[in-house]
């Protein structure tokens, strides 16, 4: 992303020691459950492009505490969903991309038993993975330049890039939230400081909020005010202060004058959320003694509010749901898998990536979205792969791929300017504040409190209407050269099967192609019937939904 | 609220002293030094009631035309003749209004004949010289920085005429319409959310057709969009298979409201070929001009706000050749636009603004490389009002001999947004609930620190 920084970010260069032997204990256990997971998979399909035939098999240890515990309610989960669901889903759902036409022809000729477990590795070392990733870390974080965060552009780039490369590199998730907590030094050089920056309130209890939001998964708007204040103690001897250069902020530990300033001693100790009495010594950060006691692994919250977001990630709700609200009376559907995966991240050595690997490979997550049960029912326990609107910047992203169409990024304020190449997609976006109709349209958050919610995935008419009949839009269906195939071509069967490819990442049925046909002979310019097709299938549900 | 016997006195005493519209420091000056005759004798001074709170609607809509770029006052509703021609320029005449006693910019003529239904506010004041920071004020009232994104009020004025299902007066319409261009950068819906954020049309009412975005095709005929929404319906092979699930549900409901805007009658209120030539001529065949006209047509349909984003004002360079161009069309399109509303019975509960976030130096830079330019101005500027239940032909305020600083009764952006909440029912008093779960009062509070000149009672009709 290019955007004039005053220093580039050297300070992106590590200074942690990376937990090698957590690492190959991780990618063992991968390899381990890749193994395991090729058991026979039914391969015939169904009744409609999006299933097989038969009936789902457990294939990890999600899959056993789920489908137990949907026979006790009653709920009969979905079939399978089929190769074409899965591929669409899995790069939706790991890489927010579309996978390409060619792509999607490999995947789908490939007979190997274990291809779904090959493509989910391959999916998560991608760029796009750390993009992704990046984006959504951006929203819990709350990644903007302006108000009511005021990062400001350079300290975006620096923080968004750090996230980023700590994602790239699959640091543990141990070591990503302690840096987050304990960092101090200069916002462009340091850029993990800004967890302290990018928050609406720097009171002591401002940042015990953004800090128990963001590793409690809990409000503490809901908290007795003694316990906040117990929180707040470890983070009442932050301090900011400004440099000669433009934005620069140094956020640092600063007894000294946090004391002076208070009129009072320093504690000498503080009570952690668990209830536990801690000592504070004199010459240890408080933050420190915060985050050591956050990550260890009896903990319980740290490790269950992480694997509860990347269920809520890619299944689309929390087995807490919201997966930022963990409260006594807001329990988990499947307690069980939530301690289960809770368990293989700390034996994992915090490889997040491990916990994709687990969900993604699970009966659960592959099955068809098409319920048996009660919908809703089903929908919350989840019986079955349950529809989501494409988020906007996915799915803006998707149709610049199809189209080979780009959007154009820039921003003049607040200085310095942000320009970004066209070669970038949307989901590498830094700033949420950047401007763009589309994306507040599509309900882009606007990242002031990093709250779950703020992502707003539902359907509106303004949305339909941008779908179906802007000149955005359709100056991209009918001019943009990715689709240039379709309104050249003389074959129009295998420019059909491009088009389903290309949009719908499968080949259509032979009820789908005869349709498709009977379209292009109705009477007009066939050209021009097959741009409306690719019109047709750009607005088909198919498209817009993760299914 | 209730007075003791002393305060009342005291506000009667202060009302009767600013007097119809509080306009008689105006005439003071109006009678003395420009029009040399006494006019004093004919205005039957009436004490507007002391009603600071209990609003009634008075009116169900506003157009806001929003001068994004900061007009000069001195150009348009404050006239400094007796300035001199630095400060003047080469407009040194006036155009005498069918109100005695006040008087408008020359190139305004139009307008001039329409004083009685417009009253005008020339001590608007923040004094702030930046774009960003004064559109921000100017539109939420309060200024940026204290870490809550406030709301445009138009956001707001949406907020309390939707009900909790979505429905508005407007139908399918969308209830908060900005034409043609969003102001970008600036959030309308701060932390309301983008529920409240403006449809924005796009496209250019003075070309046919208008090309609302997403709704009007130009080159797409309406056969052609029937044509296609039966091949979407029959090619959404997931539809059919899932057509009872709740989103599939969702994505039904929102494109039958989307289609019935591109193929229904709802479409056609943006339509400003379906009036007659002499009427869109009236206006002018220009974007502001049938911006006017278009907004005038979704009042009709029930539209609660309407922005017309009209750039161009921030004249550094050339200003005088630039008014020459642009205040015409400016003057033409306004008063065909409070005229036409009050022949429709319409302008009574149309509220019509006008202003940009400042005004403009009021002397004049000649040096290159301004050749004749003004600069940004936020100590005293002015603000047009209409219809609503604001009374026509009066004057709030007034600035210094020069059109440089506030003389009399200052009007900061708070006090018009406040009259503006007060006029379409809403208590001035009230508070939103912000999404972090505390209450933000619609209008800053005394703590806040944000100066107040009290609400424009004055010309509440």
């Amino acid at each position: 992303m290019v955007a004039r920084l005053g220093r580039t970010p050297k300070a992106c260069i590590p200074t942690w020691n990376r937990n090698f032997a957590s690492f190959y204990s991780g990618l063992a256990r991968g390899i381990l459950v890749g193994l395991l997971c090729v058991v026979g998979l039914p391969t015939g399909l169904g009744a409609n492009p999006y299933e097989l035939d038969g009936e789902p098999t457990p294939k990890n240890r999600i899959d056993h505490l789920i489908f137990s515990r949907l026979k006790k309610l009653g709920i009969q989960p979905a079939k399978p969903c089929s190769d074409a669901v899965f591929l669409r889903r899995v790069y939706l759902d790991l890489i927010g991309t579309l996978p390409t036409e060619q792509e999607a022809r490999q995947f789908l000729a490939d007979t190997t038993p274990d291809k779904r477990e090959k493509l989910i590795d391959s999916l998560l070392t991608r760029p796009e993975f750390a993009d992704y990733w990046t984006l959504h870390w951006g929203d819990v974080l709350r990644i903007k330049s302006e108000f009511p965060i005021n990062l400001w552009p350079n300290a975006v780039q620096a923080y968004a890039r750090w996230i980023r490369w700590a994602i790239a590199q699959n640091m543990p998730y141990d070591q990503f939230a302690r840096t987050l907590l304990t960092s101090s030094g200069s916002n462009f050089r340091v850029p993990p400081v800004n967890f302290y920056r990018a928050v609406q309130d720097r009171s002591p209890q401002g940042l015990a909020g953004a800090v128990a939001l963001t590793f409690l998964g809990t409000r503490i708007s809901s908290w007795p005010s003694e316990r906040v204040e117990q929180l707040a103690v470890f983070f009442s001897q932050v301090a900011y202060k400004s440099t000669g250069e433009w934005k620069e902020e140094i956020v640092i530990w600063d007894p000294i004058h946090t004391a002076a300033e208070g009129g009072k001693p320093l504690p000498e100790e503080a009570v952690l959320p668990d209830g536990t009495l801690v000592r504070l010594p004199p010459e240890k950060d408080p933050r420190e003694v915060f985050a050591d006691w956050l990550i260890r692994p009896e903990n319980p919250w740290f490790t269950r509010v992480v694997v509860n977001r990347i269920w809520a990630w890619l299944l689309g709700r929390g087995l807490v749901h919201e997966p930022d609200d963990f409260r006594e009376d807001n329990p988990p559907v499947h307690p069980d898998v939530l301690d289960y995966l809770a368990e293989e991240l700390v034996s994992a050595g915090y490889d997040l990536r491990h916990i994709y690997r687990l969900i993604a490979t699970s009966q659960t997550y592959q099955l068809s979205p098409i319920a048996r049960s009660d919908p809703q029912q089903s929908a919350v326990f989840f019986g079955h792969y349950s529809l989501r609107r494409l988020e906007a910047e996915v799915l803006i992203d998707a149709i610049n791929q199809i189209t080979g169409s780009a959007e154009d990024y820039w921003s003049m304020i607040p200085e310095p300017y942000t320009i970004v190449p066209d070669w970038q997609r949307s989901i590498a976006l830094a700033d949420a504040s950047i401007t763009s109709t589309f994306l507040e349209l599509f309900g882009r958050p606007p990242r002031d409190t990093g709250y779950f919610s703020e992502r707003i995935n539902r359907v509106t008419a303004g949305q339909r209407l941008h779908l179906l009949n802007s000149s955005h839009i359709l100056r991209k269906i009918q001019q943009g050269p990715g689709l240039a195939f379709a309104r050249q071509t003389t074959s129009p069967r295998e420019a059909i099967e491009r088009l389903y490819l290309r949009i719908l990442s499968r080949y259509p049925t032979e009820e789908e192609l005869a349709q498709a046909r009977a379209t292009a002979q109705g009477g007009f310019r066939r050209s021009a019937d097959l741009t409306d097709l690719a019109w047709a299938l750009i607005n088909s549900s198919e498209f817009l939904f993760r299914h | 609220m209730a007075h003791t016997p002393a305060i009342r006195e005291v506000v009667l005493h202060v009302e009767n002293q600013k007097g119809a519209c509080g306009r008689r420091s105006f005439l003071r000056r109006g009678v003395f030094t420009l029009l040399g005759l006494s006019v004093a004798g004919r205005y039957g001074l009436k004490v507007a009631p002391a009603s600071p709170v209990a609003p009634q609607a008075r009116a169900k809509a506003v157009i806001q035309i929003w001068m994004w770029g900061g007009p000069s006052h001195l150009d348009t509703f404050d006239p400094k003749p007796q300035a001199g021609y630095d400060y003047t320029g080469p407009f040194s005449q006036v155009s005498r209004t069918n109100v005695e006693g006040i008087v408008i910019g020359e190139l305004l003529t139009e307008l001039a004949k329409h004083a009685d239904k417009y009253s005008l506010i020339r001590s608007m004041t923040h004094g702030v010289n930046g774009h960003e920071t004064a559109s921000y004020l100017v539109q939420t009232g309060r200024m940026p920085g204290d870490r809550i994104v406030y709301p445009h009020f138009g956001a707001v004025i949406t907020y309390f005429g939707t009900s909790r299902s979505g429905a508005s007066s407007a139908g399918l319409i969308p209830p908060y319409i900005v034409l043609t261009e969003p102001q970008g950068r600036f959030s309308e819906a701060g932390f309301l959310g983008p529920r409240y954020k403006p449809f924005a049309t796009g496209g250019d009412p003075a070309r046919t057709p208008f090309a609302v975005e997403g709704i009007i095709t130009p080159g797409t005929t309406e056969i052609q969009q029937r044509r296609r929404r039966e091949l979407l319906l029959q090619m959404d092979t997931l539809r059919k298979q899932l057509g009872e699930d709740p989103q599939i549900r969702e994505l039904i409901q929102a494109e039958e409201e989307a289609y019935d805007l591109i193929l229904g009658e709802s479409g056609k209120a943006f339509d400003p070929t379906q009036e007659p030539q002499e009427v869109r001529d009236a206006y002018g065949r220009n974007t502001f001009g049938q911006s006017c006209l278009v907004a005038r047509r979704l009042i009709e349909r029930g539209v609660r706000f309407i922005t017309i984003n009209y750039k161009g004002w921030d004249t550094h360079k050339d200003h005088f050749t630039i008014m020459r161009r642009k205040l015409p069309e400016f003057d033409r399109a306004l008063a065909s636009l409070v005229k036409d509303l009050a022949e429709r019975g319409l302008l009574d509960s149309t509220i019509v603004l006008a202003c940009g976030e400042f005004g403009r130096t009021p002397k004049v830079a000649w040096e290159a490389p301004w050749n004749g330019g003004r600069h940004h101005w936020g100590h005293v500027f002015s603000a047009f009002v209409a219809g609503g239940g604001f009374k026509g032909g009066c004057v709030v305020g007034e600035s210094d001999d020069k059109g440089a600083y506030v003389k009399d009764r200052p009007v900061y952006p708070t006090d018009l947004i406040g009259t503006i909440y007060q006029l379409m029912g809403i208590e001035p008093t009230a508070s939103l609930r912000h999404p972090q779960g505390f209450d933000v009062s619609l209008l800053p509070s005394k703590e806040e620190g944000t100066p107040t000149g009290g609400l424009l009672t004055e010309i509440i009709a």
